[in-house]
């Protein structure tokens, strides 16, 4: 059998044709495979949130279960001076907290009330924009806003950053101001920023946030805002909740029933 | 030429006084001896060879700081199968004493003492402390 030239460029040329449709149907396979996972990861992805109940939190009694169960549980120093003063989860006024939905005449209860606050584990943080050692970030499994004090060289760009002041200094070493050392938690030093990460080492444990689990009015409500099942997420859906400036665009995730 | 016999006196002055340690603990058999760290009690292993845990036990720190810290991981495996929980005061000091196992052989070889405990807390020196 004797193959004249144009049969053989025939030939060749299907060839080549076969080849490269399987290849191109590979690429156009993979692709399609590619959006679907992404589309399914974005879904999945949890986004820790709290709302704090202010008609059940009795800070008016003088409650202080939270802020001593984060102190202890974290080794939070206890400065007399403001100047120095350590905050994961503090008070604040109602109308310092929600200037904008302040009118002169404000319910008197909400007017002298101090509300607990804390780290909003924004969904778009502007601390983890500006940090330049990647000592604070955004966890990808659960939307928490993390640091890394092994990193954190102390230039305090995300304290300048934080809008809500949710991040506090170590302008002097902290030990001594320490009154029952937790052995299972670090302290830090002198020229670190700290801040609240929702008890994350407590979180791994499958416990609940310490302040959540010390509030002994169930005030404060923990968990997963992305997931519709929720209890946080069926609490959101029936009542009216305010976030500290969400005009900002940072997307706060800690929400308060007033 | 002259001034032969003061150079080499001079030389074997030098010689002298720099091999004065190894000397000095020949002639007074107080050779030093490197700190021995017993195994614990209730222990027959730690979390990686001797050999290893020698040469390459701030690696295996940072790796288990990178671990828990950054990917929210708390197991660590170890070459035997033996699962521990990676913690610089939960895991290391349950059975050793911080004295002991860092500062007694950083100071040993000369080596700065690690900062670690700056931030890490040992709880045998709380508890003698709260005492």
């Amino acid at each position: 059998m004797k193959i004249t030239r144009k049969e053989f460029l025939k030939i060749s040329g299907a060839c080549l044709i076969g080849l490269s449709g399987k290849k191109a149907l590979a690429v156009l396979d993979s692709s399609a495979k590619g959006q679907t996972s992404s589309a399914s990861a974005s879904k999945a992805s949890k986004q820790l949130g709290m709302i704090v109940d202010t008609r059940k939190c009795i800070k008016d009694q003088g409650c202080t279960k939270c802020i001593e169960a984060c102190t202890q549980a974290h080794n939070i120093p206890s400065f007399k001076d403001p100047a120095h003063q350590i905050k994961w989860i503090w008070k604040k006024p109602f109308d310092d907290l929600f200037s904008s939905y302040e009118t002169q005449y404000l319910e008197p209860s909400l007017k002298d009330e101090s509300t607990p606050v804390l780290c909003n584990h924004c969904d778009s943080p502007p601390c983890v924009r500006v940090c330049p050692t990647g000592a604070t970030w955004k966890r990808k499994e659960d939307g928490i806003v993390m640091m890394d004090w092994h990193r954190c060289i102390g230039c305090r760009f995300c304290m300048a950053a934080c809008p809500y002041g949710a991040r506090s200094f170590n302008w002097v070493d902290p030990r001594p101001e320490i009154q029952n050392l937790n052995p299972d938690f670090p302290t830090r030093t002198k020229g670190v920023v700290e801040k609240c990460t929702f008890c994350s080492e407590r979180l791994a444990k499958g416990q609940q946030p310490a302040c959540v689990e010390a509030c002994p009015e169930k005030a404060l409500v923990f968990g997963d805002v992305n997931d519709p099942k929720s209890e946080i997420r069926q609490l959101l859906a029936k009542s009216y909740t305010l976030r500290r400036r969400p005009e900002l665009g940072t997307g706060p995730n800690i929400y308060y029933l007033v | 030429m002259r001034d032969r016999v003061w150079i080499i006196a001079g030389l074997f002055l030098f010689l002298g006084l720099v091999t004065y340690p190894v000397w000095h603990d020949l002639v007074a058999h107080t050779a030093s001896t490197p700190p021995v760290l017993a195994m614990p009690a209730h222990e027959k292993q730690c979390v990686a060879p001797l050999s290893y845990m020698r040469t390459s036990h701030m690696k295996l720190l940072l790796e288990w700081r990178q671990e828990v810290v950054r990917e929210d991981k708390s197991k660590y495996v170890s070459f035997n199968g033996k699962v521990y929980n990676m913690s610089l005061s939960g895991a290391c000091l349950s059975c050793h004493k911080q004295q002991e196992v860092c500062t007694r052989c950083h100071n040993y070889v000369g080596v700065r003492t690690p900062y670690c405990w700056n931030c890490h807390l040992d709880p045998a020196q709380i508890k003698r402390s709260a005492r």
